[in-house]
């Protein structure tokens, strides 16, 4: 469904993806892990248009997207939950979602803010609310339901669990399992890589700008080099 | 002491010429609000826009009022354009860079002006120009009632097409966040494009509106903006209910300075009340806090 070959990206004269090969099937759930500044949010911008690439190619469904603007890859269904949740604070709950299907998903708007109130009962009752005046767990729920507003077919989730208290941490994950189960291909950007092996079927795992390891889940969960980097075992 | 009579009508007068202000300041506190840039080049485009209605009514005969809708659109598409293809490509995505171009489009238009239409100050006569409606006591100038009717309406319109379209709503998520809105889709450039066009078209409005009774000369629009500027500050920067009543506002403080001081010093009192409002609530009179 999602396929990057050899892709390179920065930003002025610093590189910060050095050549990344990787693909997302239909229905897969694939973790991308790694570190803080390792390239993790330049390779999410690249994939939805919002960052120039140098070279490389991105294919969504067959076709190159790597020169479409964010609103074309909006169009195609590749939607992207950006880390810091970037929802509309002056606008309130129901608006931020009603703008999820600004460019996609426009004509069935009405059951889609119902499907995602089911979801996030929050949401609703908070419907009138500035989005402002959420909470963390709140807006990352409501960041969330503006993705699924524009009806994903590839849903990019950039670091939902950051900033967010244990409890919330469990119950995004939930909420992840929950729409992979659905049928949802979903890329998982995280730093939280215990919990993110435990969910995906399969990983990259970004250092300095390229994937130093990439597998089945459960393979790399026992791999050593992994362990040792970044679960000090 | 003046006559009760002459104190209202001073006051009525005032809300009539606020309403006028209130939609040059919209244009300005919209384009604050969306692009964060205070757009210089607004007098000038006023200027245009009043010498645009008075060709109207030399050249082709039309009326003031039947020029809005052949003029509203014309200016909606003008600002557009300029945005689109002048002051977005030339300012690179800085917005030190949108001041100087907006800067410079105003010194270009005003001498364009001036070259066109010479310095003279030029009015136009329409047989509903003195026409004046009484209410018991109190006398009222009939296009300036009109002028405020259509101005409160636009202003209306205005806040109903931002709080309930789309492209309303996407104008307000891409005053606050920029990467949010290209992340649902919103195609921004478009968006800075069409804020300010509805600036342009707000001063196509209020330039048909104003000129049965004003007069237009090359640097008329430059005493509307300073004041329309005040407003924008005093109502709180980029709110449109403040732009509408930061105006009336004004609009009653110069007419009851005017009253009190005398014709020439009626500006006298937006100064002095723009000083304490800055002193007292610096956020502006309805401004949200920083």
């Amino acid at each position: 469904m999602l396929e990057v070959r050899e892709l390179l990206a920065g930003y002025g004269g610093a590189e910060v993806l050095r050549g990344i090969d990787m693909e997302v099937g239909a229905g897969e759930i694939v973790a991308v892990l790694g570190a803080n500044g390792v390239g993790k949010t330049t390779l999410n911008h690249a994939l939805s248009g919002l960052l120039a690439h140098r070279s490389g190619e991105i294919r969504f469904d067959g076709s190159r997207i790597d020169r479409a603007s964010a609103a074309e890859i909006v169009n195609a269904g590749l939607i992207q939950v950006p880390e810091g949740r970037r929802i509309f604070p002056n606008l309130n709950v129901r608006e931020n979602l009603e703008l999820g299907s600004y460019r996609r998903g426009r004509e069935r708007r009405a059951a889609n803010i119902e499907r995602v109130y089911a979801v996030f009962p929050r949401l609703e009752e908070r419907a009138r609310q500035t989005a402002a005046t959420l909470s963390g767990g709140e807006q990352q729920m409501l960041a969330i339901g503006r993705g699924l507003m524009a009806e994903p077919r590839l849903l990019i989730l950039d670091e939902p669990s950051l900033g967010l208290s244990p409890l919330f941490v469990e119950e995004m994950f939930g909420l992840v399992r929950r729409l992979h189960a659905e049928g949802l291909a979903i890329l998982l950007v995280e730093q939280n890589v215990v919990q993110s092996l435990d969910l995906a079927s399969r990983a990259y795992i970004l250092e300095n700008g390229v994937f130093a390891l990439s597998g089945a889940a459960a393979e790399l969960r026992e791999d050593p080099a992994l362990k040792q980097a970044y679960l000090g075992m | 002491m003046y006559a009760p009579a002459i104190v209202a009508e001073a006051f009525l007068n005032g809300l009539l010429t606020g309403s006028v202000y209130a939609l040059i300041a919209l244009g300005l506190t919209l384009v604050y609000g969306v692009l964060h840039i205070i757009n210089f080049a607004h007098g000038a485009l006023l200027t245009g826009a009043m010498f645009a209605v008075w060709a109207a009514h030399a050249g082709l005969g039309l009326d003031p009022y039947l020029a809005i809708p052949l003029l509203t659109p014309l200016f909606f598409a003008l600002g557009y354009a300029l945005q689109r293809f002048v002051i977005g490509p030339a300012s690179h995505g800085s917005e030190s860079n949108i001041l100087l171009v907006t800067l410079g489009l105003a010194i270009i238009i005003e001498n364009a002006l001036l070259a066109t239409f010479r310095s003279d100050t030029r009015t136009l006569a329409t047989d509903y120009g003195f026409q004046s409606v009484e209410f018991g006591p109190l006398i009222l100038s009939k296009p300036r009632l009109i002028g405020f009717a259509a101005a409160v309406l636009v202003t209306i319109l205005l806040w109903l097409v931002l709080a309930h379209s789309d492209t309303g709503k996407a104008i307000r998520a891409v005053a606050k966040e920029k990467l949010g809105a290209r992340l649902v889709g919103i195609d921004v450039g478009h968006v800075y494009a069409v804020t300010f066009g509805l600036g342009c078209a707000c001063l196509a409005i209020a330039a048909c509106l104003l000129m049965p009774t004003f007069y237009v000369n090359p640097r008329v629009g430059n005493a509307f903006v300073l004041v329309a500027f005040t407003i924008v500050v005093l109502g709180g920067m980029s709110s449109v209910p403040g732009a509408l009543l930061g105006a009336l506002f004004v609009g009653v403080v110069e007419s009851l300075s005017g009253l009190y001081f005398g014709d020439s010093l009626g500006q006298l009192g937006i100064f002095l009340i723009f000083i304490l409002v800055l002193l007292v609530r610096p956020t502006g009179l309805f401004g949200a806090k920083a």
